[in-house]
């Protein structure tokens, strides 16, 4: 299914081009300034901020957070609690693919926990850790997607895919490891349907 | 742009004239479910052969004005997820279900010709009869051409609030203006005053329809009333419930009646300031409702002086990032003026100190559907649906073990037997149904004895359940009650947000509990202090997430007591469910003796010579399931 794949670059391109370019060194406070000045330096646009951070860098480096604090003039403790009580936000650098396992209601009494250990242990990944060694894959455990009637789902950087096996999501998980760090769709994704119908 | 009423009409009867004609339509699912299933590459399809030529020459024919509707259009979620894909064609009335890219060029032609696609209509599983979608909506009572019989997952239904979700592209206003949209707002900005709306929405005896179904005009009346000049109307997005994704497809299926809902309730109460806080983690409904607020901004149907009256209204957007409780109505509050979502005590009622000190009105994102056709049709209309005490249609997220899963809306007081055995069409592979947790985590659940029992406020509260926001998770007789109600307390305990004791402290010591009866460790004291853990929690927590914290467990105590004292008298798990009560044992007939098991046993329990048969010590064996993975013949059984 090519054109499924041609689908996920398309959005992926649309994507990195509508997302200011977050910069690594250097100006990142300039861009962090161009933020704050787009949410009006408001108090209570801060979960708003954080979110914006979290898009470009993909978690929320800690001097961002302090210069967030100090230009919002709350405390940098407070922003701290701010970013610790949402489930959204992560302090830790995020792989590459980020795989959200559903462990929704629906999700969970038709075997998402099978697909979750699936899932870990074809990435290798020690109790405890979310995100494999090399940066690749981190795997998270989510409330639920609202995807509830395609259970069990997976999220893989915004891609759905529904109604998983353990083998299916095995599988998805192998053609991503296969592509490697050069980022090329060198294979299509397995169609991650089992025929449960018909 | 709309300047007055009469601007309105006249934009309506352009776009109705456009979207009305028995032109040919194909109406493409583009919900959340039939997405994953790749219906955006299946839309893509179909617009190129619209394109390429036929349906495209058609519209050009038929329409000399600029307001032509796509005749491939993308729609909200059409409701029988399970069978996605979907497409329906318009005006016929058909419903193809499982619907891949491969398919366009057959569907087209077909449709081009009048003909139908019979190898993609619903069939019924048990018969193999094909079927025709929904009657339910207003302008298909009078069609006399329908050669198939109404699909069962449809007849029960009435949709008052999804009646456009499914059938109209949710990103153009142009489509939702065509069926009669703002119309409502109309009405209530030149014919009724504040005071009337308020009146009208508490004659309908409409109930809050995020979970605790507190009567809407009692709490308006409340805001109306209070003479502060700074007021705030919330629509609370907040949809977390595991198991419920109804408020997320209505948004998505359908912004601008949420959005209509939401400035009459402004105007109602004199609101001038309306915020939308939607989770993060429905990515389609904030893209859509956005569209939404824009398109009615540019039309004047948002902003200063609507439809050319004294009404303004402005509204902001919120996106959530992913926390439970914030679906609270204090919490929610918190997070709109950016702080950590932590309930506090109730009073003072956000309806007399709410964001920012002023009063503040949350309501459902159902809620507020209901208003544009209450203010159009009347109280007594609305009160001509559902119960007396329960008036009017309810949004069910239908998920679990159950054949159709999918979006249906019902009047209240549809019995759970109509539910699962009509509209849901029953369990799959022939299994027992169990139970049904309803109203998600703070929930409870239902069993076989509820099966006639009418699903509304009332009698749900009575079986010791809730409405909730909707969500109903079918369980079969493969689902441990006991696992069921770990899980949900699992959810509950690290959503938390840890500010009173009863309920941080408790559901921690609940969750132990359960875990330990789950991991066979469990003993008949246990279930006593459950109880009593559970009772505490109920009555000393904060806010509504901890009072209700306990439902599931007692619920499941009240209705699943034996398979409890199974667990931890028994030492048995009756669904077979739970690992720690798992048995293994090794099929002499197929085990070759490769002893791939004895060397990834962690705990030495299996043993045997090579090329013989080997054995599993029950005693030593600690449950893990090593070997049932490991063997290559199939020679380990679980029992």
């Amino acid at each position: 299914m090519s054109t499924r794949i041609d689908a996920a670059r398309a959005a992926e391109a649309e994507r990195a081009s509508d997302q200011p370019s977050a910069p690594e060194s250097g100006n990142r406070l300039v861009f962090l300034d161009g933020i704050l000045a787009k949410r009006g330096y408001q108090k209570s646009e801060l979960i708003g901020v954080l979110q914006d951070i979290q898009e470009a860098y993909h978690y929320l480096p800690e001097d961002l957070l302090t210069y967030a604090a100090i230009a919002l003039g709350l405390k940098p403790a407070t922003v701290y609690g701010v970013a610790t009580f949402y489930a959204q936000f992560s302090l830790e650098p995020k792989g590459k693919y980020v795989v959200r396992i559903c462990d929704g209601t629906a999700c969970h009494v038709r075997g998402s926990m099978a697909v979750l250990s699936a899932v870990r242990k074809k990435l290798k990944l020690a109790d405890g850790k979310a995100t494999t060694p090399d940066r690749m894959f981190t795997v998270e455990v989510v409330r639920c997607l609202g995807a509830c009637s395609i259970a069990p789902a997976m999220v893989i950087n915004d891609q759905v895919h529904p109604n998983l096996t353990p083998e299916a999501a095995g599988l998805i998980v192998d053609t991503l490891m296969k592509r490697g760090s050069d980022g090329e769709a060198t294979e299509a994704l397995p169609a991650a349907t089992k025929e449960t119908q018909r | 742009m709309i300047d007055s009423v009469l601007d309105l009409f006249h934009e309506q009867q352009r776009h109705a004239a456009a979207h009305t004609d028995a032109r040919p339509r194909l109406l493409v699912c583009a919900g959340t479910g039939c997405v994953a299933g790749g219906s955006l590459q299946l839309y893509q399809a179909l617009s190129r052969l619209a394109e390429a030529g036929g349906l495209a020459e058609v519209q050009m024919a038929n329409h000399e004005c600029d307001c032509a509707s796509p005749a491939v259009t993308r729609t909200g979620c059409q409701g029988l997820c399970a069978r996605g894909p979907l497409v329906q064609v318009e005006p016929a009335g058909l419903t193809y279900t499982q619907v891949r890219p491969e398919d366009a060029e057959e569907i087209f032609t077909a449709t081009l010709r009048g003909e139908v696609v019979e190898r993609l209509l619903y069939r019924d599983p048990a018969t193999g009869e094909p079927y025709s979608s929904s009657t339910s909506l207003p302008d298909r009572t009078d069609r006399t051409d329908r050669s198939y019989p109404v699909s069962p997952f449809y007849r029960k239904q009435r949709k008052l609030v999804l009646a456009n979700c499914g059938r109209i592209d949710p990103e153009r206003i142009e489509a939702y203006l065509a069926a009669g949209g703002y119309r409502a707002l109309a009405k209530a900005l030149t014919e009724m005053t504040p005071e009337q709306v308020c009146q009208e929405v508490l004659a309908s005896g409409l109930r809050g329809r995020g979970g605790a179904g507190f009567p809407t005009g009692k709490k308006w009346e409340f805001v109306r009333t209070n003479p502060d000049p700074v007021k705030y109307v919330v629509c609370n997005g907040d949809e977390g419930d595991p198991g419920a994704f109804m408020n997320g497809s209505l948004m998505e299926g359908d912004p601008h009646r949420v959005l209509e809902g939401l400035i009459i309730a402004g105007y109602a109460q004199g609101a001038t300031n309306g915020i939308f806080y939607v989770r993060a983690e429905y990515p389609l409904a904030v893209r859509r409702l956005k569209i939404a607020i824009a398109q009615a901004e540019e039309f004047g149907l948002l902003g200063d002086n609507i439809m050319g009256t004294d009404l303004s209204f402005h509204v902001k957007f919120k996106e959530g990032a992913g926390a439970f409780v914030c679906g609270e109505e204090t919490a929610l509050m918190a997070s709109v003026e950016g702080k950590r979502g932590m309930p506090r005590p109730k009073p003072p009622f956000p309806a007399v100190s709410g964001l920012w000190g002023h009063p503040t009105t949350i309501n459902n994102v159902e809620t507020l559907s209901h208003l544009p056709n209450i203010v159009l049709n009347g109280a007594g209309w609305f009160k001509s649906i559902g119960t007396p005490n329960s008036p009017g249609t309810k949004t069910f997220a239908l998920t679990g073990k159950i054949n159709n899963t999918g979006l249906v809306e019902v009047p209240l007081g549809t019995t759970l037997r109509d539910m699962v055995y009509e509209i849901g069409g029953g369990i799959p592979e022939g299994k027992a149904f169990k139970a049904v947790q309803i109203g998600g985590p703070s929930g409870g659940c239902l069993t076989e004895q509820h099966l006639d029992l009418g699903l509304d406020f009332d009698s749900l509260q009575t079986a010791g359940a809730m409405v909730g926001s909707g969500g109903l998770v079918v369980m079969d007789e493969d689902n441990c009650i006991v696992e069921v109600a770990r899980f949900f307390m699992q959810f509950i305990q690290s959503e938390s947000c840890g500010k009173c004791v009863a309920c941080r402290e408790g559901t921690k010591q609940m969750l132990a509990l359960l875990q330990k009866i789950v991991d066979g460790q469990g003993t008949e004291a246990d279930l006593a202090l459950l109880e009593e853990v559970a009772l505490v929690v109920k009555d000393a927590s904060l806010c509504g997430l901890g009072k209700t914290a306990a439902n599931p467990v007692l619920s499941t105590l009240r209705y699943f007591r034996e398979e409890y004292l199974a667990h931890v008298r028994d030492r048995r798990c009756p669904a077979h469910a739970c690992q720690a009560y798992k048995e293994y044992y090794i099929d002499a007939e197929k085990c070759t003796g490769c002893m791939r098991c004895a060397r990834a046993c962690p705990a030495g329990a299996i043993t045997g010579e090579k090329r013989m048969p080997h054995v599993i010590d029950q005693e030593k064996c600690a449950r893990c399931g090593a070997c049932l993975d490991t063997c290559r013949f199939g020679a380990v059984e679980e029992r």
